[in-house]
C-alpha cells in the first residue's frame, strides 16, 4: 500500500500540463483494448459516459446500477444546469475564469491542476451533448442560451428548462444503450456492489448481489471504475435519492483506498422546508430560481409571530420591513453568494428568531420583483416545472406567495483519494463524479457538478485509465475462482447473515432515523470542538445498538428491499463516524465546513492557511481502530489566495 | 388521515398475487403518498416482530415492495396504479409526488403494480421495464462518438423545434402509458424519443432507421398496438402528447415507403 500520496500532478505552465500529460501517458492498441475488461459501478453522468467511452473504445465493459435501469441514476434529479468556458454571452468569461471561480467557491481546498482540466474539457462537453441530440435551451437565432448560478458573475450555465440533468443523463444513457447494443458494455441493472476484490494488491473484481435473485455474484476485470456518487444520505434526510449510498466508494476505502475530506459536505440553501418526522427526503428547488427570486425574512419579530401563526400572509408584509439579508451582506454578489454563504445566512436569521414557518426553519425565497418586472409568463417559462413542483409539494402558489425554504444536505464533495489520472490509492481502482474529491475543495459550485461527472466519464477518464491497462494486456482474464474472491465472497455472506440473525426490535429506518439526527445537529452546518466529540460517541454507540438490536425483514436469497437499507446503513455509520472524525481535526472554517471556534466577528469563515491548506485523506486500519491521517499538500502556483470575498 | 389500504401482495413472478387489507392510522395530509407507504411498512415490520403474533396466524407477509428512488418526480422509478389510475388521481404526477391531501380521511385505497403483459411482476408493486431499454437499446440515440463533434453553436436550431423536442424529452420511462392502455402498446414511450430526436438536425439523420427499428423491437417484446385511444397521454406525469406519436408514424410511413 502506497503510504505517501503520489498526486501525479503533471509539471509545467498550468494551461499546458493536461496537454502534456495526455501526450506522456501510454495508449492502449484497439488489438489489445479487446482483451481487457472493466467494471463501472454506477450509470450516473459519470459512470454512464465512462463506460459508454471505453466500450466505444474497444474494451470489454461491464456496468452496473442497483435501479431498473440506468437512466434512473440520482443525475437524473440535478435541475438548474451546467457550467461551460464558451463565453457566448460576450461577458468576458473564460477558461481561466471559471477555473479562478471554481477554486475561490471551493474555498481554496482543491487541486489547481484538476481544477483547471476540468473548466478546459467543460466546452467539449456542451459540444458533445449537443451532438448527441441534448435539447438545451436556445435563443430566438437558434443559438444556446445560458443562464447565472451562483458563485459567478458571468452567465456560462447552459440549461433544459429545470431537467438538466435528465437530459444530460438521457445523453449519456443513449450513448450506453448504442454501446450495449453494440455488445462492448454489458448492463447490470439491479445489481449492488458489495466489495470490490483485490489480487496482489490490484483491483481485479466485485462481489455483486443480484437484487431480484438475491444471489451473490463475482464478477472479474483488469480495473474497476467507481463512480457511485456521494454520501449524503448518512443524514437520512437529504435531497439524494432514496437509494443513493455511499457503500460502494465505503468498501473501496476499507481494502485499502484512502478516503479524502470526508467532513466537505453541500448543504443546499434553497430546499423545502422539513414538514414533520414521517418525512422520508428533502426536495431542491433548483439554484437558478436565485437568478431571479430574492430571499427574506422580516425585519420585525412582531411579523414573525403573526407569520408563524397565519394571522398574516407573507405578501401583506410591506418591502420596508423586509430584510433582503443577501442584498443587505453580500452587495457585490446579492443573492447569488455561493451555496455554504447563502445556507449560513439563512441559519443566522433563523436562530436569530425570524424563521417564517411554525418550526421556525424557513425564509422566503419571493418572485414578487421579478413578476412584476418581467411579466408571469416570463417567470413561468424560466421555472414553470419547478413552480408546480412546489405547489404540488406544500399547497402554496408560488406566484402568488413566496416560496418558503431552508438548507438541506445535498452534495459531498469529499469522496475517494485520487491522484491526477483519478486512481486511488489502490492500483486498478478509479473513482469519478461525486464519489471521488477532486474538484471542489470545501464547496462546489451549482452547476458543477454535471460539469465533473461528464468531464471524469467522457474525456479524462478514457485517457487515463489507458496508461494503467497498457501494461495488463498481457495478463490473462481475472480468475473468479481465485481464493481473494473466495475470501470476498465469504465475508459478504456473513455480513448478511449476521444483519438477518440479529431480529432485534429496532427498524433499520428508525436507526437510520437517529443517525440523521445526531449527523445533523452535531455534523451539520455548524460545527464545534465538544458538539463533534460527543456526536462521535454517539454514533458509535449508535453502531453498537445497529449490530445488537436491529431488525432485519425477509430472507437473503429474495427480492429485499429492507435488507438492501440494512447493507447501507451499517456503512453510513460508519461514513458519518469518518465525517465526524475528520471535522473534529479540521480546525478552521472553509467551504461547507464551519467550526464555530473560527468565524470572523461578522459570522463568515475564517480559514487557517497555515495549518490545514491540505487534503486530509484518511487510511482504514480495521475495525475498531482509529484511521490515519495523510495529508497531501495544496500548492497554489497560479492564483493568489485570498479570504473569500462576496461582498464587494 | 385514517385509511384502508388494499394492496396487491406477490411473493416473486411465478406465485399467484392477492390482495391484502391493512389499516394506517394518524397520517399527515403533507406527506407523500410514498412517504404512507413507509409508515405502512414500519407498521407492518413491528407487526413481524413479535414471533408469538406471527405463530397465531398473524399473516404478516412483511413490508410491501415497491420501486421508488428520487421522490421527486423525475426518475421515473416509482409506479404505482392507485384506485384504478396509474400514479393516483391527481393530473401530471408521479406516485412519489402525489400527497394524501388528495385523498379524505376513511378512503380506502387499493394499490396495485402495472399491469401489463411488456412488465412482468417482479414482487408486490415492483415490475420489470428492461424492456424499455431494450427498446431504447435498438436506435433511441444519435450514432455519434465520444470527442470530435462539431463546435455547439455550428447548428443553429430553431427555438421553438428545441422545446417541442424537449417536450418529448420529458418522458421520464416510468411505463405509465402503457400500465394505462388497454392493449399494453408503448407507443408514446418510443413516440417521445422517436420524436423527441427527429425534431432536431441531429436526429434527423437517422431518424426514419430509427423509427423503423424501434418499433419492431416494441412489436417483438410484446407491447400491443396503438388504437389511438389517447388514455396514455391522459395519465402521462409529463404531459407528452399523442402528437408526438403522429411523427413517429410519419417517419415510420416514411421508412417503409423507401424500403
Amino acid at each position: 500500500m502506497a503510504k505517501e500520496l503520489i498526486s501525479k500532478i503533471p509539471e509545467g505552465p498550468l494551461a499546458e500540463k493536461w496537454t502534456k500529460h495526455k501526450s506522456q501517458i501510454k495508449v492502449v492498441s484497439p488489438g489489445n483494448k479487446k482483451k481487457l475488461e472493466i467494471i463501472v459501478i454506477g450509470t450516473g453522468l459519470g459512470g454512464a459516459s465512462a463506460a459508454a467511452s471505453l466500450g466505444e473504445l474497444g474494451y470489454n465493459v461491464k456496468v452496473f446500477c442497483i435501479s431498473d435501469s440506468p437512466r434512473r441514476a440520482h443525475s437524473i434529479a440535478a435541475q438548474g444546469g451546467i457550467n461551460a468556458a464558451k463565453n457566448y454571452q460576450n461577458d468576458n468569461d473564460s477558461i481561466y475564469r471559471l477555473f479562478y471561480d471554481t477554486i475561490k467557491g471551493g474555498d481554496y481546498r482543491s487541486r489547481e491542476a484538476n481544477v483547471y482540466r476540468l473548466a478546459e474539457v467543460s466546452n467539449n462537453i456542451i459540444d458533445q451533448c449537443v451532438a448527441q441530440g441534448v435539447p438545451f435551451a436556445r435563443e430566438y437565432g437558434g443559438l444556446l442560451a445560458n443562464r447565472s448560478f451562483g458563485g459567478a458573475q458571468v452567465s456560462r450555465t447552459f440549461y433544459a428548462r429545470g431537467q438538466t440533468g435528465q437530459q444530460l443523463l438521457l445523453g449519456a444513457y443513449a450513448a450506453l444503450n448504442r454501446q450495449i447494443a453494440a455488445g462492448t458494455v454489458k448492463s447490470y441493472p439491479r445489481h449492488e456492489m458489495l466489495d470490490v476484490v483485490l489480487i496482489n494488491g490490484e483491483a481485479k473484481g466485485i462481489i455483486a448481489r443480484n437484487l431480484v435473485t438475491g444471489e451473490i455474484e463475482r464478477f472479474g476485470a483488469h480495473a474497476v471504475v467507481i463512480a457511485s456518487g456521494g454520501y449524503g444520505n448518512t443524514y437520512f434526510l437529504s435531497t439524494n435519492a432514496m437509494n443513493s449510498n455511499g457503500s460502494a466508494a465505503w468498501q473501496c476505502y476499507k481494502k485499502g483506498a484512502f478516503f479524502a475530506n470526508p467532513c466537505f459536505a453541500q448543504i443546499h440553501p434553497t430546499c423545502i422546508p422539513v414538514h414533520g418526522e414521517q418525512q422520508s427526503k428533502l426536495t431542491l428547488m433548483s439554484e437558478s430560481l436565485r437568478n431571479d427570486g430574492r430571499i427574506w425574512v422580516p425585519k420585525k419579530k412582531e411579523d414573525v409571530a403573526k407569520l408563524r401563526k397565519h394571522e398574516i400572509k407573507p405578501s401583506d408584509i410591506p418591502e420596508e420591513d423586509r430584510d433582503y439579508y443577501l442584498e443587505r451582506r453580500y452587495p457585490a454578489f446579492g443573492n447569488l453568494v455561493p451555496r455554504d454563504v447563502a445556507s449560513r445566512a439563512a441559519k443566522e436569521r433563523c436562530d436569530a428568531g425570524f424563521g417564517v414557518n411554525e418550526t421556525g426553519l424557513a425564509v422566503f425565497l419571493d418572485f414578487k420583483t421579478a413578476i412584476e418586472r418581467l411579466g408571469k409568463k416570463v417567470i413561468s417559462e424560466r421555472y414553470g416545472n419547478l413552480f408546480q413542483m412546489y405547489e404540488k409539494i406544500t399547497a402554496t402558489d408560488p406566484y402568488k406567495e413566496p416560496m418558503m425554504i431552508y438548507p438541506a444536505i445535498h452534495y459531498t464533495m469529499g469522496g475517494l483519494w485520487v491522484d491526477y489520472n483519478l486512481q486511488t490509492t489502490v492500483p486498478g481502482l478509479y473513482a469519478i463524479g461525486e464519489a471521488n474529491f477532486s474538484d471542489h475543495g470545501g464547496n462546489r459550485l451549482g452547476a458543477s457538478a454535471l460539469m465533473q461527472g461528464l468531464a471524469d466519464g467522457y474525456f479524462i477518464l478514457p485517457y487515463t485509465i489507458g496508461d494503467y491497462l497498457a501494461s495488463k494486456f498481457k495478463e490473462p482474464k481475472t480468475d473468479i475462482g481465485a481464493p481473494e474472491f473466495d475470501e470476498a465472497e465469504k465475508a459478504v455472506r456473513e455480513k448478511i447473515e449476521r444483519l438477518l440473525s440479529i431480529k432485534g426490535t429496532e427498524t433499520v429506518d428508525s436507526i437510520h432515523k437517529k443517525l440523521g439526527h445526531i449527523m445533523w445537529e452535531h455534523v451539520g452546518m455548524a460545527r464545534n470542538e465538544a458538539g463533534l466529540k460527543e456526536g462521535i460517541k454517539m454514533i458509535r454507540d449508535l453502531k453498537t445498538e445497529f449490530w445488537s438490536n436491529v431488525y432485519v425483514a425477509g430472507e437473503q436469497g429474495t427480492f429485499n428491499q429492507e435488507l438492501e437499507k440494512a447493507l447501507r446503513l451499517a456503512d453510513f455509520l460508519e461514513i458519518g463516524e469518518l465525517m465526524a472524525i475528520d471535522a473534529l481535526h479540521r480546525n478552521e472554517s472553509c467551504g461547507g465546513h464551519f467550526r464555530e471556534e473560527m468565524q470572523t466577528e461578522d459570522g463568515e469563515t475564517k480559514r487557517d492557511d497555515k495549518n490545514f491548506m491540505y487534503v486530509a485523506a484518511w487510511e482504514y486500519k480495521g475495525e475498531g481502530q482509529e484511521p490515519e491521517l495523510h495529508k497531501e499538500p495544496l500548492n497554489y502556483e497560479n492564483i493568489h489566495i485570498a479570504t473569500r470575498n462576496y461582498k464587494d | 388521515m385514517d385509511l384502508t389500504l388494499k394492496v396487491w401482495r406477490q411473493k416473486n413472478a411465478k406465485e399467484k398475487g392477492h390482495f391484502e387489507t391493512y389499516k394506517v392510522k394518524g397520517i399527515s395530509p403533507d406527506s407523500s403518498f410514498l412517504e404512507m407507504l413507509d409508515i405502512l411498512n414500519e407498521q407492518l415490520i413491528t407487526e413481524g416482530m413479535d414471533p408469538v403474533a406471527v405463530e397465531k396466524g398473524c399473516k404478516s407477509s412483511g413490508p410491501v415492495s415497491f420501486d421508488h428512488d428520487c421522490r421527486e418526480g423525475i426518475c421515473g422509478a416509482c409506479s404505482l396504479y392507485i384506485n384504478g389510475r396509474a400514479h393516483g388521481p391527481d393530473d401530471e404526477v408521479t406516485t412519489c409526488q402525489l400527497h394524501m391531501r388528495k385523498f379524505k380521511d376513511g378512503d380506502t385505497i387499493t394499490i396495485e403494480p402495472w399491469r401489463s403483459k411488456g412488465f412482468p411482476v417482479i414482487k408486490d408493486l415492483v415490475v420489470d421495464r428492461q424492456a424499455f431499454d431494450k427498446i431504447l437499446q435498438a436506435g433511441g440515440y444519435v450514432s455519434v462518438r465520444t470527442g470530435g463533434v462539431p463546435d455547439a453553436n455550428a447548428i443553429p436550431i430553431k427555438r421553438e423545434n428545441a422545446e417541442e423536442s424537449m417536450d418529448g424529452a420529458a418522458c421520464i420511462g416510468c411505463g405509465a402509458c402503457v400500465a394505462t392502455c388497454k392493449n399494453g402498446s408503448a407507443m408514446l414511450f418510443v413516440a417521445a424519443r422517436v420524436s423527441s430526436l427527429a425534431l432536431l438536425p441531429q436526429g434527423k439523420v437517422e431518424a426514419a432507421r430509427r423509427a423503423k427499428a424501434m418499433v419492431a423491437k416494441m412489436d417483438e417484446l410484446g407491447f400491443g398496438s396503438c388504437t389511438n385511444t389517447r388514455a396514455c397521454e391522459m395519465e402521462c406525469p409529463k404531459h407528452i402528447t399523442v402528437g408526438h406519436i403522429a411523427r413517429l408514424n410519419r417517419e415510420y410511413l416514411s421508412a417503409k415507403f423507401k424500403d
